[in-house]
């Protein structure tokens, strides 16, 4: 049976190399870029690729910036990211990456080369066991022993990964098995029809999601990735029904950007550094409607005390998300988009609850202006330099990434996002060194784009060797490091939770960036002072190739307000409080 | 002092439909590993002609929130076509195999033999000083006929683990 159900003609069937039936169902699959890291187990692959216009295979200098990138190329353009690499070291370097790609729902399709079929378990040279290892980290992996059946595998490899909950799939291809031949035709793969995720909520659900919001009297919005995920049309109905609803939108942080942050019902991300205002009124609200976020303990803060007057309604694409940590009233198993349609529909011209109360309560949370700072006259504070990066950077609509850590944060705090797919960041598995690459990724399917990476002096080391493959590109990325010269956030928590012992948390021996970029072939600039800021920012702006900016930001900065762990909504720490040097174990026993 | 919380456990027969592939065995084992959920027995077999789905029954024990993540964990596995929870379901048959040896000569050999046929255990390899019984039946009633035998010279005990099915004329 062809794949749309209707026998098609089929091509005329000839014998092609496994390598050579890899190459032409990726084209088959309009994938554009590969990134990737050749090796023993793949030069069969690389030498069909040699020469080949169609696909355009961007070297990476490690195997982890090959996984980073094409996550940053999948959530900057919505397309599958897809990774080749060679046996062994080649393949665990890459688990990093998908593990983050599985915690993010990041679509990737990921060619791992294998020793010959005869070796497999021989411990033979660069051997490992790369479906044992990647099993909990993908969302389906493969082991592919025929090339018969390696069309089909590929095809159903890109269905998998892009449809329900997106995320990565690896196919594991022997050696032997990239040079045997078998046929090849150009018709659809004759492949099982086994993976249909569900996408629609029923009648009865909508309805009463529609009653529940429209009686509700304090509703709130909590968005998350699922909704990006969704395309873009999900982020636009979110947009329509919260117009119809009037209730308050805040999101996780790999929700920005489903919400334009200019609007009136904005509340900002929520969460351990979320604003005041989101997590109040998380906390207070009569219901909170969840799309396509996940509750996770980066959100929550302490279980038994969060939203305990609300009723929730929960809508994600996966079953398992639903009831995992908070119960939900009523849960939708459904797409976002598709279900945020339904509800339009059926709200039709409804008018709900008067919600100027409620409104009113939210302004007098806004008003603790939560993420404020104080200024510094002898230090940039981090806080400042983002925003002045946003001023100066927002007309020319730019992607954000970012690594993990103090930096991040304070990038999804002051750094504001109107639209979807402008903001790459690692938000469950939270890998530092993830920014650069992505960026490098986003930039080659957004070649017209500013692609800014924002970056911490500790992070933007765990991935430094990128840099060789933006200049090998020629790609314009740029990578604005406040340097604190801490691991920040380590730090930070040291500071609040462990008396200040400051155990191995202080960059010591930081390379010169500057010189470090020019070795690269990169330009470097310097930030010292404010005065300098506007400045280095426009020249990093204006400067047609790769940039490092070497910010130097006050050292000392804390990211708040800040949910201390095993502390609920109400207990946010704000600039300005008294903080405790220590916790009880409880606390320190959460993450 | 900080100890750990812990919730009350209910027991769940979970009966798992799944394309017979390569790894797929792991991947489930590997799931209630990685989850940190419990495993009292598997049992596993193909279950078609053509050997392409395979039934797999575990029995499992957590608190009811975990059961229910543990049904929603396995239904996400892409080559998992089915999960059934018989004990949320109702009434099922759970019925389990096992080979017991039994080494004893005299009054003790006798009465293991006695035993055996009110338990209508059956005996499969018979030498002058040992018996290897079958039985199958529910899990407990094979635990009693194990438990009677250890005073009558048990030498070894294999348990298959239980399969289970939904009464009733219906697939469930």
């Amino acid at each position: 049976m062809a794949a749309d159900g209707i026998e098609k003609e089929r091509g005329v069937s000839e014998e092609r190399s496994g390598a050579n039936i890899l190459v032409e169902s990726l084209v088959r699959q309009g994938v554009e870029f590969v990134f990737g890291y050749p090796g023993g187990a793949v030069l069969p692959i690389y030498d069909a690729l040699f020469g080949d216009e169609r696909l355009r295979h961007i070297l990476v200098r490690h195997e982890a910036g090959a996984g980073h990138a094409a996550e940053g190329y999948a959530r900057s353009t919505g397309k599958p990211g897809v990774v080749l690499v060679t046996s062994g070291p080649g393949a665990t370097n890459v688990i990093t990456a998908i593990a983050d790609a599985f915690l993010d729902s990041i679509p990737l399709v990921v060619i791992t080369g294998q020793v010959p079929t005869a070796l497999i378990g021989s411990d033979g040279f660069q051997e490992a066991d790369t479906v044992g290892i990647s099993r909990h980290c993908t969302k389906h992996n493969y082991l592919v022993k025929d090339p018969a059946e390696l069309a089909a595998v590929i095809d159903e490899a890109f269905q998998i990964a892009t449809t329900g909950r997106p995320g990565p799939v690896l196919i594991d291809i022997p050696k032997d098995v990239q040079i045997a031949s078998a046929a090849w035709t150009d018709g659809p793969t004759q492949r099982r029809q086994r993976y249909a995720p569900r996408t629609q909520g029923t009648s009865q659900e909508i309805a009463q999601a529609v009653e529940m919001i429209a009686a509700a009297k304090a509703p709130v919005f909590y968005t998350g990735g699922g909704v990006i995920n969704a395309g873009p049309r999900a982020t636009q109905l979110l947009r329509e029904l919260q117009a119809k609803t009037g209730a308050p939108v805040t999101s996780t942080l790999m929700g920005l950007g489903a919400f334009p942050a200019d609007h009136a019902d904005w509340l900002g991300m929520l969460g351990m550094h979320g604003t005041y205002e989101a997590n109040l009124a998380m906390n207070q609200a009569d219901l909170i409607v969840c799309v396509g976020a996940r509750f996770d303990d980066r959100v929550t803060g302490r279980l038994d005390a969060f939203a305990p007057n609300s009723k929730k309604i929960h809508i994600d694409i996966d079953r398992s998300s639903i009831n995992k940590i908070v119960r939900v009233e009523l849960p939708i198993v459904g797409d976002c988009a598709v279900v945020l349609e339904q509800m339009l529909a059926e709200w039709g011209s409804r008018k709900g609850q008067d919600l100027t109360e409620w409104k009113a309560r939210v302004d007098t949370w806004r008003e603790k202006k939560s993420l404020s700072f104080p200024l510094n006259d002898d230090a940039i504070m981090p806080q400042l330099a983002i925003q002045r990066l946003f001023e100066l950077s927002k007309d020319k609509d730019p992607i954000i990434s970012t690594e993990v850590g103090q930096h991040q944060m304070w990038a999804a705090q002051h750094f504001p996002f109107f639209s979807p797919n402008k903001w790459l960041t690692s938000g469950g598995l939270g890998t530092m060194g993830y920014g650069l690459p992505a960026a490098i990724g986003a930039q080659c399917g957004n070649p017209d784009s500013l692609v800014i990476d924002i970056a911490g002096d500790a992070s933007i080391q765990m991935n430094i060797q990128e840099l060789g493959t933006a200049t090998q590109y020629r790609l314009p990325v740029k990578v604005f490091i406040l340097n604190n010269e801490w691991m920040g956030m380590v730090r930070q928590w040291q500071e609040l939770t462990y008396e200040s012992r400051f155990s191995n948390s202080y960059s010591d021996s930081l390379p010169d960036f500057v010189k470090l970029a020019e070795a690269y072939g990169w330009k470097g600039i310097r930030i010292e002072n404010e005065s300098e800021l506007d400045a280095g920012i426009q020249a990093m702006i204006d400067h047609p190739g790769p940039v490092i900016v070497d910010c130097l930001v006050h050292k000392e900065s804390n990211c708040f307000p800040m949910i201390p762990s095993g502390a609920s909504h109400v207990d946010m720490i704000l600039y300005g409080d008294n903080v405790a040097g220590t916790m009880d174990d409880e606390a320190k026993a959460l993450v | 002092m900080m100890h750990i919380h812990q919730e009350a456990e209910e027991r769940h027969v979970l009966t798992v439909t799944v394309d017979n592939e390569a790894g797929i065995l792991a991947k489930i084992a590997g799931l209630f590993t990685a989850r940190g959920y419990n495993i009292d027995s598997l049992t596993v077999a193909d279950i078609t002609d053509n050997h392409e789905v395979s039934r797999i029954t575990i029995v499992t024990h957590g608190p009811p929130s975990q059961i229910d993540q543990i049904h929603a964990q396995l239904e996400r596995l892409v080559p998992v076509h089915k999960v059934v929870d018989l004990t949320e379901l109702g009434p099922h048959v759970a019925r389990e195999l096992a080979l017991v040896k039994v080494a004893g000569v005299g009054d003790k050999r006798v009465e293991a033999l006695r035993i055996a046929e009110v338990f209508r255990a059956r005996p499969v390899d018979t030498t002058t000083e040992s018996f290897i019984f079958e039985m199958t039946g529910a899990p407990d009633k094979i635990d009693s006929f194990v438990a009677l035998m250890r005073d009558l010279g048990l030498v070894e005990v294999g348990r298959t683990g239980i399969v289970a099915m939904a009464r009733g004329p219906e697939e469930a």
